[in-house]
């Protein structure tokens, strides 16, 4: 019953908020007969005609898919290469000042160059994707295999466990809060790539048809796409953290128990 | 499995600081004979340790396992650390940590499963096994430890001050698990130990070491029985006699250690 109580008291929390702002919202629009800023119900009416339709299938589908695209190829190379230079100190030594000058270039900057050499298909979005998420995830693998425990890894050592064992046992498990750091860094800057990379130059997708909708002045709409992408962004983050939660149910087990020692 | 040390010495050197670890060490440990090894602190107890389990290349002598040399971690030996804490997977629950070296020697299924098990009741964790390293007290994570290298079945095993960290009751208790362990296993066991009463209590032998660099300074048998009991072994005159005698050899050598640190740590003054 506590449990449930705790639980219940939570979810009012989270909720609270977004449901206060949507109320002003609604009020505070609720009369309004400015063009750019239409009553949310309008809004509202827009989003169900805009979303539940095909505009589902042709813009919002393609662009989680370059987005998953993106995101799992920065996700693999980042972790790979990651390890790989987290490991030998030789090859950090090479390559950090180069990886901070990546790091420091805004990833938007990329669009026009990419456009150049992979031209305005998908490969160029998902590669802007790729481009953008691939840092904090690479860095922070870094950083987290570095820090693999000596006596952990002497232990490891003596029992023999070698090659692709030690690697996945040691040497990625004990860097998975790190990676995981990154990985939600590189989710935010995902999103914000997908809608960008779609501005430039598209013929669809969620930031393709937000801007159409700004130019053919269907302002309502417009609002919703905005709506929707919040919405999405969401939904992404609380798939993270379920996925934190498997992945690092251990490490917070541990943080818990090591604070109350 | 016999462990041979023939004139192993390692030298530190780095940071214009040249320190002399382990002068010059010779001893033999016989196939499945319990020896204990004690010194003062900062005798290169750990040094010697790790040299032996191939962790670390000593800078001149050789180990030989069973007339083997080691060059990396030889197959078939076991290191306990200290640092039970650290030297468990957190992420793994403890059979899983238990499993994992018979994993990465290719065991099938059925028999990790089986010795998982019988080395998880041997040390009295058979209903832990589900659980997390961290949730369990420092007395079961070295337990844990100790299980995931009874079923390792080596045929050497090195145990670096195992139970330095815990409480006295409970450094008891493992105490008489390890000589049980020993016992059951006929595995050949090095203790390392700064503890003089473990030493004594354990060992059937003790070899005692001087300060650094560190030398052979005396190797004593313990002509204590067999069956060892926390109670009537330490409570016999033989184990007090032992004890006095390793006593006053690490008081030698710790009074030793304090005349001769001055002029060699001065060694390193010309190379700054």
């Amino acid at each position: 019953m506590i449990a449930l109580g705790r639980l219940a008291t939570r979810v009012a929390l989270a909720v609270a908020l977004p449901a206060a702002l949507l109320a002003a919202w609604w009020f505070a629009s609720a009369g309004s007969t400015d063009f750019y800023r239409p009553p949310l119900s309008r809004i509202l009416v827009a989003f169900r005609d805009t979303w539940f339709g095909p505009r589902l299938v042709d813009d919002v589908l393609p662009s989680l898919a370059r987005l998953g695209l993106g995101y799992g190829v920065a996700l693999l190379l980042g972790v790979a290469l990651g390890a790989a230079i987290g490991a030998s100190g030789r090859l950090r030594a090479a390559l950090e000042p180069v990886l901070e000058f990546v790091r420091a270039i805004p990833p938007p900057v990329l669009v026009p160059i990419l456009i150049l050499v992979a031209g305005i298909g998908d490969t160029m979005k998902v590669l802007v994707i790729v481009s953008g998420c691939l840092w904090p995830i690479l860095l922070n693998t870094v950083e987290g295999v570095r820090g693999v425990d000596e006596v952990l890894a002497d232990t490891c050592r003596s029992y023999r466990i070698r090659g692709a064992g030690r690697l996945w046992h040691l040497v990625l498990r004990s860097a998975s809060p790190q990676i995981v750091t990154g990985a939600r860094q590189a989710l935010s800057i995902g999103i914000i790539l997908m809608v960008i990379s779609e501005m430039f130059a598209a013929s669809s997708g969620l930031g393709f048809t937000i801007v159409q909708f700004q130019r053919g002045f269907a302002i309502p709409e417009m609002w919703s796409g905005v709506l929707l992408l919040g919405l999405l962004g969401v939904a992404l983050s609380l798939a993270f953290r379920g996925v934190e939660h498997l992945v690092l149910g251990w490490y917070h087990g541990l943080r818990s128990v090591q604070r109350e020692r | 499995m016999t462990l041979r040390v023939s004139g192993l010495s390692k030298v530190y050197d780095g940071h214009g600081r040249r320190v002399e670890a382990i002068g010059e060490l010779t001893f033999d440990v016989a196939g499945g004979d319990f020896v204990c090894v004690v010194g003062p602190s900062g005798c290169g107890k750990t040094t010697l340790l790790r040299c032996i389990a191939g962790l670390m290349p000593p800078t001149a002598g050789t180990v030989l396992v069973d007339g083997t040399p080691v060059t990396g971690p030889p197959p078939g030996l076991a290191v306990v650390f200290q640092e039970y804490g650290r030297s468990l997977f957190p992420w793994l629950r403890v059979r899983d940590n238990v499993e994992l070296p018979l994993r990465a020697a290719g065991l099938a299924r059925a028999q990790r499963r089986e010795r998982v098990a019988a080395a998880l009741h041997a040390v009295g964790l058979g209903d832990a096994d589900r659980a997390y390293p961290w949730q369990l007290s420092g007395g079961m994570q070295q337990r844990v430890a100790i299980a995931r290298a009874i079923a390792y079945r080596p045929r050497v095993l090195l145990m670096d001050e195992p139970f330095a960290a815990v409480d006295a009751q409970t450094r008891a208790d493992l105490e008489d698990l390890i000589r049980s362990v020993w016992r059951r296993l006929g595995v050949t066991l090095l203790f390392v130990t700064h503890d003089i009463d473990e030493a004594v209590y354990l060992g059937q032998r003790v070899i005692m070491l001087s300060a650094a660099p560190t030398t052979v300074a005396e190797d004593l048998d313990v002509d204590l029985p067999d069956e060892r009991d926390q109670l009537t072994t330490r409570g016999d005159p033989r184990f007090t006699e032992l004890r006095a005698r390793v006593y006053a050899q690490i008081r030698k050598a710790q009074g030793r250690s304090a005349q001769l640190r001055q002029p060699h740590t001065g060694e390193a003054g010309d190379r700054a």
